[in-house]
């Protein structure tokens, strides 16, 4: 009982933790810089321990409610967790405490200055990210929205020069999707009275041929596009992506472009219902065949560029679009499982990527793809990584790209969208063009002029504590995909189910 | 049809079997220092995994079929497993036991080449063994997919291993062709279960697709049509071209890849989707083994006059490749029990011979350089062994006595004409003459014609000794196959000779 009693707060905690502990290393850094990266690393360590024990009891016990302050819920703030909170907020912790023990060494090359202020606000990041998979409550949601905004603005200025240009567009795109969302809500508010996602999923049915809460769906969607990045919004984020410090790369890419995409499908399917979607405001057609172009042209993009980072960035936009595009296919058995399986499956991968693109910059300063003649023999765990990691976004099995692949086949195959069915499969093509470059540079093609020299390249490889979280993420995107592919014998499956459910039924709270 | 009287046997040794290349893959990499360790893994493994392929051969002489099912996929009705059945198990044979053989080549030929790399090249091999056993051994489609794409990916690095750029131009092109095939392989296979909800292979074809009704006459056509564009493996024109590209790999490769294990997973393939998938009765119904056969019949014919017009040796023989690879589809496509026996019985056969033929074509150029026809003026003298092989396997490609494409040739025509067909006999006898066309003039120039120059005394220079003795074997081989059919001798090569009959009486009831 005790134990029980405990797992409801952990919701909270695992917002207070972090945000206590931005704080501890503020003050720590002040006396010992050194002391920075412990306190971050065993405070997300934590946090996940928590993240796992939350998983764990909404999957064996159900929903979890936690009233702030003791508030009841229409009048205070809520946190619920199903099993969809549940499930992201384990991911983007775990890449989060990659991308920790990842930052000790780029952070003291790239910013040996700033150490103390990068890691404070890395832990708000953190708390902002947290908060949105947590809450239950628009508004809050919105509250949390903006410091993990705020956060990532300051963490990509943090490298100064172009970055500081990236971060300011950021700023800006950012503020403006901000806003729309917060135009959302309250215009919700304006009509409804109330804040709390689930109380809405309540109030709204009879409002829903109300022009109001029509225009605050649109805002809530336009606004959550421009944050996660979907085309034509994505103008701010490939220079973010590139720009930004190695660390933040890899958490803003992976992790963060997760909960804006959490958040999205949270008001979708949360607040709003499926009914709504389908007869008052019939988005999900149009959801789809963006989606469709965002995954063509993002690629198309991506195979046009030379920088591996703005490379990735670009695969980004066309990875968000296979997302949006299982959520657009939701009617279908396999559409919304397949995206938030993707969830899963991009966040491995890209952090796998953008970790292995850090290490390059780190051991050798090289940024262009033309450069990386010879990589395979001078950081050789370091391009395994990447080419597990990069056969996964081309979709060759048994990795999790295929897995997530397969799914949105036959979601569109059942939802009779062949074009959608030629637009995934074309783009597992687009991926191999320009994925294979890469690979094809590191082990493959000779600098000219080099002739079959037989002689010894002298092994470079980036530092443990780069590698290591690379080769973490590149043999998840193996044994992920089995798991993915085994089905329900593994624990994957269950979770995903109950979050698809969840999401499908009745809204937050399956009691 | 027959599927209710087979009993099937659970089993590991399927997965046991392929266990050995991938184990062998990996402690190639860790004694990648130690180059006759490295290359007794290979020997060690080859041999391991052919005894226990060959240990399954006498429960599937007894009718009955090996299932090992690991786990139930996330899709309802496909599982991830193996089932060797005698089909399967014809590949199976062929592919293990030529592993061993060309293992041992492969040492002689990279040895006295001194090239580079040869660490990845034995690690790749190992894995594309892996990828062709996986086929011949899967289960359903899915399973069978998975082990095709690696098998794809895999030998990418063999096709490139010179790493000039015309090799890696020729690396792009074989992926080109080869992953746009998968792309079509995944839609057809999706579809099918889409359609059926299942993807098992069924002897006699899956019984919810010959049930669809005439409304889905077109889209069975068309999905037909995909899955032929997904085999592009099998080479069958207009999409042949990467396979003469592809011979710029090292000869050990273009021997057991592309004439045994990648193209032979591709007609491997079709034949599976002809008989297994879609079964004799419903491709009848469709008409779609006339229009089959129309394809097989122009490759043969076509193929053969490109190869008459190639001076490099090995061009030659692809091109040939290409042209008996349609004898087996073409086989498969006249729908009647003889016509299915040559075909399987020639995926042995051809193997057998082919690989002689291309084994012989590197050993002369091992021992001479010389990479073209016109060139090899006086080498039966030099290589009197060598040449002798290559002599007896080129009849064989003929089909004349005394090497086992006879045997092969003479089903085909039987199934010819027991599918009253007369114009596909001719078509057989015409390539059948045209493969003479431009065999006997390397047999001529070889032996007949004198050096330039007139060189008076010729010493005997063959190839090392771990070449000579491989190509010798395949040849023996080729012959025993011949006399051991012809003479009743019940020699161990008779066993094919049963397996293909179980495999037939699956496929097609016996009247």
């Amino acid at each position: 009982m005790i134990r029980l009693f405990l797992a409801e707060h952990y919701p909270v905690l695992v917002i207070a933790i972090s945000l206590l502990s931005a704080f501890t290393i503020l003050i720590a850094g002040w006396v010992n810089k050194k002391a920075c990266l412990p306190i971050s690393l065993a405070s997300i360590s934590v946090q996940l321990l928590l993240a796992f024990f939350i998983l764990h009891q909404v999957i064996t016990s159900g929903t979890i409610h936690y009233w702030l302050g003791g508030w009841a819920p229409p009048w205070g703030i809520e946190y619920v967790v199903d099993a969809f909170n549940a499930y992201v907020l384990v991911i983007v912790l775990f890449i989060c405490l990659l991308a920790a023990i990842y930052s000790k060494r780029s952070i003291e090359k790239e910013q040996p200055g700033k150490i103390v202020p990068f890691y404070v606000v890395f832990q708000l990041l953190i708390t902002g990210l947290c908060g949105i998979t947590v809450t239950g409550d628009i508004f809050n949601l919105y509250v949390f929205l903006e410091i993990a905004s705020l956060a990532a603005y300051a963490l990509i200025a943090v490298a100064g020069g172009r970055a500081l240009k990236a971060s300011y567009n950021y700023v800006i795109m950012g503020s403006i999707g901000a806003c729309f969302y917060l135009l959302g809500v309250g215009f919700l508010y304006a009509v409804t009275g109330s804040l709390n996602m689930h109380d809405l999923s309540l109030l709204l049915p009879p409002l829903y041929g109300n022009k109001v809460v029509q225009a605050a769906f649109v805002f809530f969607v336009v606004g959550m596009s421009i944050k996660m990045a979907l085309f034509p919004l994505h103008i701010w984020q490939p220079d973010a992506y590139t720009y930004a410090p190695s660390a933040v790369s890899v958490i803003i890419a992976a992790a963060m472009s997760k909960v804006s995409i959490y958040a999205f499908i949270r008001v979708f399917f949360s607040v709003f219902t499926t009914d709504f979607i389908e007869i008052y405001v019939p988005i999900a057609a149009t959801l789809s065949w963006i989606a469709a172009i965002a995954i063509i042209v993002g690629s198309l993009i991506a195979i046009m560029q030379t920088n591996l980072k703005r490379m990735l960035a670009y695969s980004s936009v066309s990875q968000v679009g296979y997302i949006v595009l299982g959520v657009g296919l939701y009617s279908t058995q396999w559409g919304l499982y397949g995206a938030l399986m993707h969830i899963l499956n991009h966040a491995i991968t890209k952090g796998c990527l953008f970790l292995v693109a850090g290490a390059i910059i780190y051991r050798s300063g090289l940024w262009h793809i033309r450069d990386f003649e010879g990589l395979g023999k001078k950081m050789p765990y370091t391009s395994a990584a990447f080419t597990i990691a990069a056969l996964s976004m081309i979709g060759v099995p048994p990795t999790v790209g295929f897995m997530t692949k397969l799914c949105l086949v036959l979601a569109s195959l059942e939802a009779v969208e062949y074009v959608f069915v030629a637009v995934i499969l074309v783009s597992t093509l687009l991926n191999l063009v320009y994925f294979w470059r890469v690979i094809d540079r590191m082990y493959f093609v000779r600098k000219e002029g080099e002739e079959e020299s037989e002689h010894e390249i002298t092994k470079e490889e980036a530092p443990l504590s780069m590698v290591f979280p690379a080769l973490i993420l590149g043999a998840l995107c193996i044994i992920v995909g089995i798991l993915w592919l085994a089905g329900s014998v593994t624990p994957l499956q269950p979770i995903v189910n109950q979050a698809v459910k969840a999401l499908l039924g009745m809204g937050v709270v399956v009691p | 049809m027959t599927e209710g009287l087979i009993v099937s046997i659970s089993s590991y040794m399927p997965l046991f079997a392929i266990l050995c290349p991938a184990t062998a893959s990996v402690l190639i990499l860790l004694s990648s220092k130690r180059p006759n360790i490295r290359e007794s893994w290979t020997i060690i493994a080859g041999i391991l995994q052919f005894s226990l392929i060959a240990s399954m051969i006498p429960t599937i002489l007894n009718e009955e079929v090996i299932e090992c099912t690991f786990f139930q996929t996330m899709f309802e009705g496909i599982a991830f497993g193996f089932k060797v059945d005698a089909f399967g198990l014809i590949f199976a044979l062929t592919a293990s036991f030529l592993w061993i053989l060309v293992s041992f080549y492969s040492i002689g030929y990279m040895r006295s080449l001194r090239e580079h790399a040869q660490t990845r090249y034995y690690f790749c091999f190992a894995i594309a063994i892996f990828g062709a056993i996986g086929v011949a051994l899967s289960a359903n489609l899915l399973t069978m997919f998975i082990f095709f794409e690696i098998l794809t990916v895999s030998t990418y690095p063999l096709v490139i291993h010179e790493q000039s750029k015309e090799a890696i131009s020729a690396g792009h092109k074989y992926f080109a062709y080869l992953l746009t095939a998968g792309v079509f392989l995944l839609f057809a296979i999706m579809m099918t279960y889409y359609l059926t909800g299942t993807t098992d292979f069924t002897g006699g074809g899956i019984k919810a697709l010959a049930e669809l009704g005439p409304t889905y006459k077109l889209a069975l056509v068309i999905l037909f049509f995909c899955f032929l564009l997904g085999f592009m493996k099998a080479a069958w024109m207009p999409f042949h071209s990467w396979l003469p590209t592809a011979m710029i790999a090292p000869t050990p490769v273009s021997a057991l890849l592309h004439a045994v294990a990648v193209v032979k997973a591709g007609v491997f393939g079709i034949v599976r989707i002809v008989c297994y998938i879609y079964g004799v009765d419903l491709m009848g119904t469709l008409g779609l083994g006339l229009a089959l056969a129309c394809i097989a019949s122009f490759t043969m014919i076509v193929a053969n006059f490109f190869a008459i017009a190639q001076d490099n040796l090995k061009r030659r023989l692809a091109y040939s490749t290409i042209n008996q690879l349609s004898y087996i589809i073409l086989g498969a496509a006249l729908l009647t029990s003889e016509g299915i026996r040559g075909a399987m019985i020639h995926i042995p056969f051809h193997g057998f011979m082919k690989i002689t033929l291309f084994l012989c074509a590197g050993a002369i150029m091992v021992v001479t350089g010389k990479k073209n026809i016109s060139e090899m003026a006086g080498v039966g003298k030099t290589m009197p062994v060598t040449m002798l092989a290559f002599t007896i396997t080129a009849f064989g490609m003929c089909g004349i006595p005394p090497a086992c494409g006879f045997i092969s040739k003479w089903f085909l025509c039987w199934g010819t004409l027991q599918a009253g067909e007369i114009i596909f006999l001719f078509v057989l006898l015409t390539a059948s003459l045209l493969d003479v066309v431009y065999f006997f003039p390397i047999i001529h120039i070889a032996f007949f014609k004198r050096p330039e120059g007139g060189v008076e005394e010729v010493e005997v220079k063959e190839a090392p000794l771990f070449m000579l003795i491989p190509l010798s074997l395949t040849a023996i081989f080729s012959v025993l196959f011949f006399l051991d059919f012809i003479l009743r001798l019940n020699i161990i090569s008779m066993y094919f000779y049963r397996i293909v009959e179980v495999a037939v009486g699956n496929v097609i009831p016996i009247p």
